[in-house]
């Protein structure tokens, strides 16, 4: 593989005077240290890494972690203090203000947080500014900006305004304009940290997809782990301004270099942090022992399911009633649940992993139910409910709250009632 | 205790000025006047109705049919009162001194948005230009002028130029650091930094000062009549002076409705900016 970009040994100081800091640094102070005797900002503490051509590079860390500094200085919009920063070959660190500009132009294109979009630009004339800035005539620049215009999916809005497009959609308009400018080496800072979960996604999945067809070098910052491991080929994590630990998605996740970067990994195995109790849906519906299979018929049918849990009067869990059996039982003339035979499907306590639970699932076709300490029926979870908390959008390193409301709505409902239906199909039979 | 003879010095600086510059400032004035009486002559020419159509059509173009109904009944009325030809003249003053305002303020308050330690320097310049009473800009532009139009238009120019300057830094000072970063992560030199960027972007600031300098023109040419600038100011001076109080009030409202005539035409250029949709 060609290395793209090599940085070696990269300081930023900020400060009006930041040999001291230099020297102290080389002493081996910390970051803290040195903020302390010369009220100086350490923002990178040599730090040395490659990018491969072709590679999605993430940079990873806590907020003032050094992270939009090092993208600033990879096309100088951020002074390095000391340090080299090689391209293609080139020592950029060394180049003057016009060899700058002609490195930005042909070299790098950066795609912004907050999307910068121009104002008083119209979308494809922001989209065009790179090449219009290289002197490219207006004919060329507009057709290769439609062009990728299109590929981004904002064929048609070509003349609106910024002020006229929603946040997903400025952000198509920012790469645009990066993807225009033809240049090898993309600088995303945070790109998709402004965008809602959804639009977010989707726009994780525009950049693999193009980045498929286009084969450029990216540079991507983000905070979001679940962002980070599915773009990146190589994660680097930053503290304090000094690099951690860099490694595929794989290495870093199964061996994280320290706690720091520990702490950013926890949870990416979400089987093992979730469980019953955050995926389970409320009871119901339920149907006490002393009522016959004819109520319990009736609420199936209401609720267009094929089995239904029993509980008794505390409502400690009794067993599940089957379609199957409780015709039988009405045909038998049986008037009381407690003297039918109940099935017993898979129970597990509250705090069962939803990797245990996941596992007590696979061989039952009944649902699943959740007791608590006292034994009481909490909880019931369809096979849906495990799904949809294992899929990749599913966001587990965040707050429990959102873990519950992401985890309920939906998916598990979709999938809960496509099974219902289907066995209700067939008991119909 | 000895005064300080600060009078002396200056009256020693001004005549040191005169003898040396004398003559050239003479023959720049006098040219100056020149162009400034052939504007009036040629607008006087053309027919009071058509240049209130004119002003109405730019009216209803900027704002709506609701200012452009404004303006021609407004003009109208000067016209009725008969105060047309002062009307023309105190027009002339203004639009020159706010033009010549515009064209020294907006580059100097460009560099100062660009240039912190230039800032630094302008900016308490700026602040004693605004404190001192206006009329206080006649004294200097009387002693190397004299009498008449041309010192009544310099005396404007140094009294309208400041909010064209601040307003200019300002609005160059608050682009976005991010839309300033696209610039360069794009590589664009500093001039099309500023004309692709940071001058569109602080369009609708620095027409907020456009306005501003077109409001103090007004104001002060009307003061200025007191060094001999024509117009409605010299009107209301002599209603003044004879104590004509009916005559005084006719030529007052006729300034406010230049004012409010401008004002609202400046703005209305503005505003169609902000909205960023031609
Ligand atoms: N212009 C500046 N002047 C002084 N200190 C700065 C400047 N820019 C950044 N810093 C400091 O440098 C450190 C690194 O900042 P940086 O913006 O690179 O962090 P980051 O990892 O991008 O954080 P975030 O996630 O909040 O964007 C911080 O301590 C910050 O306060
Ligand atoms: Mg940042």
């Amino acid at each position: 593989m060609k290395e793209k970009i090599i940085v070696k040994n990269l300081v930023k100081v900020f400060g009006a005077n930041p040999q001291k800091a230099l020297a102290l640094l080389k002493e081996g102070k910390d970051k803290a240290e040195i903020l302390n005797e010369t009220g100086f900002t350490v923002g990178v503490n040599n730090v040395s890494f490659s990018v491969n051509a072709g590679e999605i590079f993430v940079i990873m860390g806590l907020s003032g972690s050094g992270k939009s500094t090092i993208l600033r200085c990879l096309n100088r919009l951020i002074e390095p203090s000391a340090g080299e920063i090689i391209v293609d070959g080139t020592d950029i660190t060394k180049l003057n203000a016009k060899q700058l500009r002609k490195f930005r132009q042909e070299k790098t294109a950066m795609v912004f947080q907050q999307f910068a979009l121009l104002p008083h630009r119209t979308v494809l004339d922001n989209t065009v500014y790179g090449l219009e800035v290289q002197g490219i005539p207006k004919k060329e620049r507009e057709e290769k900006a439609l062009k990728i215009l299109e590929i981004v999916g904002l064929k048609g809005w070509e003349d609106k305004y910024p002020s006229q497009l929603s946040g997903g959609m400025k952000q198509r308009v920012g790469l645009a304009r990066a993807l225009t400018n033809d240049a090898d080496i993309l600088l995303m800072d945070e790109a998709f940290s402004a965008l809602d979960p959804l639009i977010r996604e989707e726009m994780q999945d525009e950049l693999l997809s193009l980045q498929q067809k286009m084969n450029k070098t990216i540079i991507f910052i983000t905070h979001d782990l679940n962002e980070a491991l599915k773009l990146g080929d190589r994660i680097a994590f930053l503290r304090d301004g000094a690099l951690i630990q860099v490694g595929t998605p794989e290495e870093i996740t199964t061996h994280p270099s320290d706690d720091y970067v520990a702490k950013f990994v926890r949870g990416v195995d979400r089987s093992k942090i979730l469980t019953a109790a955050d995926i389970m849906k409320k009871p119901q519906p339920l149907i006490p022992l002393r009522d016959g299979p004819n109520v319990a018929l009736r609420i199936m049918k209401e609720h267009g399911i094929s089995s239904v849990f029993v509980v008794d009067r505390e409502r400690h869990l009794q067993g599940i009633i089957t379609v199957d059996a409780a015709l039988e039982a009405r045909k038998a003339g049986i008037m009381s649940l407690s003297e039918v035979e109940l099935e017993h499907g898979p129970v597990v306590s509250e705090e069962t992993p939803l990797h245990d639970t996941l596992t007590a699932m696979v061989d039952s076709k009944l649902p699943m139910g959740v007791v608590n300490q006292d034994n009481k029926l909490v909880g019931i979870i369809v096979r849906g409910s495990i799904l949809a908390a294992l899929a990749p959008d599913y966001s587990g390193s965040d707050s429990e709250d959102e873990l519950a409301a992401t985890a309920s709505p939906d998916h598990k409902l979709v999938f809960a009632e496509e099974e219902m239906e289907q066995e209700s199909a067939n008991s119909a039979i | 205790m000895t005064k300080i003879p600060m009078a002396e010095a200056i009256d020693k600086v001004v005549k040191w000025l005169q003898i040396n510059f004398g003559e050239s400032i003479d023959a720049f004035s006098d040219s100056f006047g020149d162009l400034i009486k052939y504007l009036e002559s040629y607008l006087a020419f053309i027919p009071w109705w058509l240049l209130i159509l004119l002003f109405a059509l730019a009216a209803w173009r900027v704002s709506g049919w609701k200012l452009a109904v404004g303006t021609i009944l407004g003009l109208a009325f000067i016209f009725n009162l008969q105060l047309w030809p002062a009307f023309l003249s105190t027009l002339v003053l203004v639009f020159i001194s706010a033009l010549v305002s515009i064209v020294m303020g907006i580059p100097l308050g460009i560099i100062a948005g660009r240039n912190y330690r230039f800032h630094r320097i302008i900016s308490p310049v700026l602040d004693f230009m605004q404190t001192m009473p206006s009329f206080v800009y006649l004294i200097p532009a009387l002693l190397f002028l004299g009498i008449g139009t041309v010192p009544a238009v310099f005396a404007t120019v140094i009294f309208a130029m400041p909010p064209a300057i601040r307003f200019t830094d300002l609005g160059i000072r608050q682009v976005p650091v991010d839309l300033v970063e696209v610039g360069e992560a794009f590589g664009s030199t500093p001039g099309q930094l500023l004309w692709k960027i940071q001058l569109p972007v602080a369009l609708p600031t620095i027409m907020a000062g456009i306005n501003q300098t077109m409001m103090l023109s007004l104001s002060m040419v009307v003061i200025a009549s007191m060094i001999g600038a024509g117009g409605l100011g010299a009107g209301v001076l002599e209603a003044i002076a004879q104590l004509k109080i009916g005559m005084g009030f006719e030529y007052g409202i006729a300034v406010v409705i230049i004012a409010i005539i401008l004002d609202r035409l400046t703005q209305g250029i503005g505003s169609s900016l902000r909205t960023g949709d031609k």
